[in-house]
């Protein structure tokens, strides 16, 4: 139970900073990543906030043998880089570029931009749904 | 360029951090949008294993939902083509590649995972690339 008010909490505050921070307007987002054109920077500063955080956070984090709600932290198996990787990535930031959404943004447009949720959401299902059976 | 300094995207981004540094510390889990979304939709999960999940997307949008009304002016006439496109490309994507903004860019760099790192500079590229494409010879 705890394990799951934790999730709800941290959850909260991802969607809270999503908003606050304009990760979910996608026009903004296409902005930042106009870097030869019109270019709006702001977004650097929400990426740069949060790794600002992680980093540091991290560090007393991954000094403990366990987290304290769990047995074990849950860290990825994979460590080289592959060609998956790269491929996956590639497109993941062309698809991000196309729309300005990436799957945050994208889930919380259903509430902010409803019309244009209803076309991006079911193909990011699709996607990932393709995605899971090449992976397979 | 700037005209004044981005509070609400520094403040919104720090929120962000928190909430990573948060499910890391107590629950010992990456708060990876795609991958928690993806396993909880195309895996076979356990109980404990599903509902964190749950609360953590349900948390997401409960949040954002606080937040609401939205400050800025709504995309209206966007290409559905467009949208299909990118929906399908960063849902393949972020599958195949174990990762989106959220858990590469902000967990793991945070981590200093080498593979985040370079998936991280890598769709920022693409991601530029496109914009550019896009707004010069498409759009």
């Amino acid at each position: 139970m705890k394990r799951i008010i934790i999730a709800l909490l941290s959850g909260l505050i991802f969607g809270a900073g999503l908003v606050i921070s304009e990760m979910v307007n996608p026009t903004k987002v296409q902005d930042f990543l106009d870097l030869f054109g019109n270019w709006d920077p702001s977004l650097a500063f929400v990426m740069g906030g949060a790794v600002a955080v992680t980093l540091l956070s991290s560090r007393f984090i991954m000094k403990r043998k366990a987290p304290l709600f769990a047995d074990r932290f849950y860290m990825a198996v994979k460590t080289s880089l592959d060609s998956r990787l790269f491929l996956g990535a590639s497109l993941f930031g062309i698809g991000w570029g196309l729309s300005g959404y990436c799957p945050g943004p994208g889930i919380l447009s259903a509430m902010i931009n409803p019309t244009e949720a209803m076309v991006f959401l079911p193909a990011l299902l699709v996607g990932g749904w393709i995605g899971q059976r090449l992976s397979a | 360029m700037l005209e004044v300094f981005p509070t609400q995207a520094l403040l919104g981004g720090v929120l962000i951090g928190i909430s990573a540094a948060l499910l890391l510390a107590f629950n010992g889990r990456i708060a990876g949008i795609s991958g928690i979304l993806y396993n909880l939709l195309f895996n076979p999960l356990s109980g404990s294993e599903r509902n964190w999940r749950i609360a953590f997307l349900v948390g997401i949008v409960a949040g954002g939902y606080l937040m609401l009304p939205v400050e800025f002016e709504l995309r209206q006439g966007y290409s559905p083509a467009l949208l299909i496109i990118s929906g399908l490309a960063v849902g393949i994507g972020t599958r195949i590649g174990n990762g989106c903004t959220s858990g590469h860019g902000v967990c793991g760099i945070g981590l200093m995972a080498g593979r985040s790192i370079a998936a991280t500079i890598t769709f920022m590229a693409t991601g530029i690339i496109t914009v550019t494409v896009l707004r010069n010879f498409i759009g």
